[in-house]
């Protein structure tokens, strides 16, 4: 009997809760560790890159505006979801990162236990890093955190879904939207993804992942005036470029998140630092008195 | 007018599967008491026998501290706050899963309208475990420890006892934060509302917690001081009475025990003459009438600026009339049943002196239910500070009103009882608001709103409302020990 000829899956771009191709019409091949052939990734364009900013900045108000236990709700949701593609994503992160299937298996449920932490500093930030302030007058003064905006996310090149879950989740977790650029050589796990948020009540363009080159979009994301943030963390090991970038991000006073020299290996717990990197403080003053 | 009638609009019962008797949730399964005696859990509303409820004696109530014990050291104690996290995530998205269940139960065994225990009660719950779930591996950063290089310890075995008017709620309160931090415990839910507490049993058996983290005995006054006096519970949290509450702290006296009392409270809801009238009516309403009056923190005591009593008084008695007092698995029902003939009987009584006293009582006109234990909403006014009605806390849809004219006055008279629970203040003015948060003894301060619960919020009393914290960031240190 004939083997069953098996459906090949098209990877797409996520953005704005949608599965575009690239408007470039360009796409990429993505090889295993080895050099195998595993898929057509789309090669994300600037004018790509554009349009996910615009998608995800239409969607700061309704996340930002959606209660914090709202969002713990989605995140944790996020690692149900994820939970049930365990497999799929096990052999992606085998393949992409040339690991065994146990030492793939780690990363996953390190991967999925991440959402849930992040899931569960949702409605707890605020109560970590905020504060009533003593001044000394009759004068009532607060501060509270509130999300920058949209971050753009530069995810790390070799850790392709447990360094890809550390960098976005902190960003999303405090209210901000996110394009997101997936490792160029190991998109796969971060495509997965994309169509885990698209089913975990994430709303549409919260999240925005784009596959392709740094050289296409981190330019563009990094020098656009209407993103607040950029994480640097995908060109560890490029102080060149992550130099430049960082010059570009200048220019409107983007919060910066350097990259390391080399990439960790993301296994440590991570700190509240990420977090807070993508939110501002506001201090409110009222009058107290008759 | 012409008034429109409602269509009976009844929840099902069909979801509920209520046995006809329950034993005592001892390390991971239901057991029969050593001594073999029950009780009956009855519906308040039709005075319908619902179940056969174990009653603990000290032998259950050993056996239960010793399976908490064991629990604590073998296997909570060694689990990651991330795995117990992990739990308490389960917990959280199975009482969800089986929300309308535990809202139906909780209004067939408590009297509250099912309005209430679905929209209020239960959600609260889901996100009471769901909150503190996410807390169990940040615990370093709960504020604790003064050393922050060691995090902050469990107590081991905890001690809790609950009321009957958020049987569930007070449960989740409870439990939540003593599991996240690292706790096992045994809790005792009240006599007459057992039910919620035994199926959330079968929801810990659902989750696989793992055996003896929680236990729940069921039992009267007197299961639940033979927990809170057994020697191997470290630390004790009770909801309930002033009078039970400083019998405990009185029993825990010279030993190693912490305590976290949450007691009566007779709070005062303060109507200025800038307010919104009719938001503060219905903040009124929901202040006093909600879940019967049944809620320590409960406006009790309206204290209206003089300026603005009559049409205050005006509004809140028109408004009166359109509640619905009635069947608590109705859904357009705002007032259900009282939880027993006993509390019944307390509310009639204080009434009764309230009248005697001089105070002018009135009810709207409101037909009540043959069976079961009803009482209308009702308003005293010419209230006096010295009247009982104006003192003790009646638990019920009582209200008693006073007036002021000044502030200060407000202040003087909201801060003279020796409860401190929660306050309300009505006012446009913001200035007002927080002059006034700041003057009042109280551990919550409503502004331009009542009756306000959420997970993240700290709750709690001052003065003879008593001590410690429940909920927020606060409500958890309530359960951890900072080590030095």
């Amino acid at each position: 009997m004939a083997e069953r000829l098996a459906v090949k899956k098209t990877y797409k771009l996520y953005v704005g809760g949608k599965f575009p191709r690239s408007e470039s019409g360009r796409s990429y091949e993505v090889a295993d560790a080895k050099g195998k052939f595993l898929a057509n990734a789309a090669w994300a364009s600037r004018k790509d890159a554009r349009d996910a900013v615009v998608a995800a900045r239409k969607a700061v108000p309704g996340w930002a505006g959606a209660t914090a236990y709202n969002r713990g709700q989605v995140l944790y949701r996020v690692a149900e979801v994820m939970e049930g593609r365990h497999s799929q994503f096990v052999d992606e992160v085998a393949a992409g990162e040339g690991l065994t299937r146990a030492k793939a298996t780690a990363l996953v449920d390190e991967s999925i236990d991440r959402w849930v932490w992040y899931a569960g500093w949702a409605d707890k930030i605020a109560q970590v890093v905020g504060s009533s302030n003593p001044v000394a007058g009759p004068y009532f003064d607060f501060s509270v955190p509130e999300p920058t905006g949209v971050v753009a996310v530069l995810a790390p090149q070799r850790s392709s879904l447990l360094g890809l879950v550390s960098v976005l989740a902190p960003v999303i977790v405090g209210g901000n939207t996110a394009v997101l650029t997936a490792s160029a050589d190991r998109p796969l796990p971060a495509i997965t993804l994309s169509e885990v948020l698209a089913t975990s009540d994430v709303p549409g363009g919260v999240v925005n992942i784009l596959t392709g080159t740094l050289a296409d979009t981190a330019p563009i994301l990094a020098a656009h005036m209407d993103v607040n943030a950029v994480d640097l963390a995908g060109t560890a090991g490029d102080a060149e470029l992550a130099r430049s970038l960082e010059l570009a991000a200048a220019d409107n006073l983007k919060r910066v998140v350097r990259a390391p020299e080399a990439e960790p290996d993301w296994i440590a717990e991570p700190g509240l630092e990420r977090i807070t990197a993508y939110l501002e403080t506001k201090t409110v003053w009222h009058p107290v008195g008759i | 007018m012409t008034k429109f009638e409602y269509a009976p609009a009844p929840e099902s019962r069909a979801i509920v599967d209520i046995k006809s008797s329950y034993g005592l949730f001892v390390n991971g399964e239901f057991v029969e008491p050593g001594d073999g005696s029950m009780f009956k859990s009855v519906n308040p509303a039709t005075e319908e026998v619902l179940a056969e409820i174990a009653s603990a004696g000290a032998g259950d109530v050993d056996k239960a501290v010793q399976a908490a014990r064991r629990a604590y050291e073998r296997t909570w104690s060694k689990l990651s706050g991330r795995d117990r996290g992990k739990y308490l995530f389960r917990i959280a998205r199975i009482i969800q899963e089986r929300a309308r269940e535990l809202a139906v139960l909780e209004s067939i065994d408590n009297g509250k309208p099912i309005r209430e225990s679905r929209d209020v009660d239960i959600p609260l719950v889901a996100a009471h475990f769901f909150y503190y779930a996410g807390w169990a591996d940040k615990l370093a950063w709960a504020g604790a420890s003064n050393a922050p290089s060691r995090p902050p310890q469990p107590y081991g075995v905890v001690g809790q006892v609950i009321p009957w008017n958020f049987p569930l709620l007070m449960l989740a309160w409870k439990i939540a934060p003593a599991l996240a931090a690292g706790n096992t415990v045994v809790l005792k839910p009240a006599e007459t509302t057992p039910l919620t507490a035994l199926l959330f049993a079968e929801i810990c058996q659902q989750a696989d917690l793992p055996p003896g983290v929680v236990n729940i005995l069921t039992g009267a006054g007197d299961t639940g001081r033979a927990l809170v006096e057994h020697p191997g519970v470290d630390k004790v949290a009770f909801t309930g009475s002033t009078e039970v509450g400083k019998q405990i702290a009185r029993s825990i006296a010279g030993t190693a025990k912490k305590a976290t009392l949450e007691l009566g409270g007779k709070a005062a809801n303060i109507v200025f003459d800038d307010a919104p009238v009719d938001q503060a009516v219905e903040g009124i309403v929901n202040g006093i009438f909600f879940n019967q009056g049944h809620v320590c923190c409960a406006g009790s005591r309206l204290l209206v600026q003089e300026s603005v009593y009559d049409d205050v008084l005006g509004r809140l008695k028109r408004r009166l009339g359109t509640l619905r007092v009635g069947d608590p698995l109705d859904k357009n029902t705002d007032i259900g049943a009282i939880n027993s003939a006993e509390q019944l009987a307390r509310i009639r009584e204080l009434s009764e002196v309230g009248e005697a006293e001089g105070a002018e009582r009135w009810s709207p006109e409101c037909e009540l239910p043959e069976r079961g234990f009803w009482f209308p909403p009702t308003v005293f006014t010419g209230v006096s500070q010295a009247h009982r009605i104006a003192r003790e806390e009646i638990f019920g849809p009582v209200l008693s009103v006073l007036t002021f004219r000044t502030p200060a006055e407000a202040v003087e008279k909201a801060n003279n009882t020796p409860y401190g629970l929660s306050a309300g203040v009505w006012t446009e003015k913001g200035s007002r608001i927080l002059s006034m948060a700041q003057q009042l003894r109280a551990g919550v301060v409503w502004a331009n709103t009542f009756n306000r619960f959420d997970p993240t919020s700290p709750f709690g009393g001052y003065k003879e409302s008593g001590y410690g914290r429940e909920g927020g960031r606060h409500g958890l240190l309530a359960y951890l020990k900072a080590e030095h």
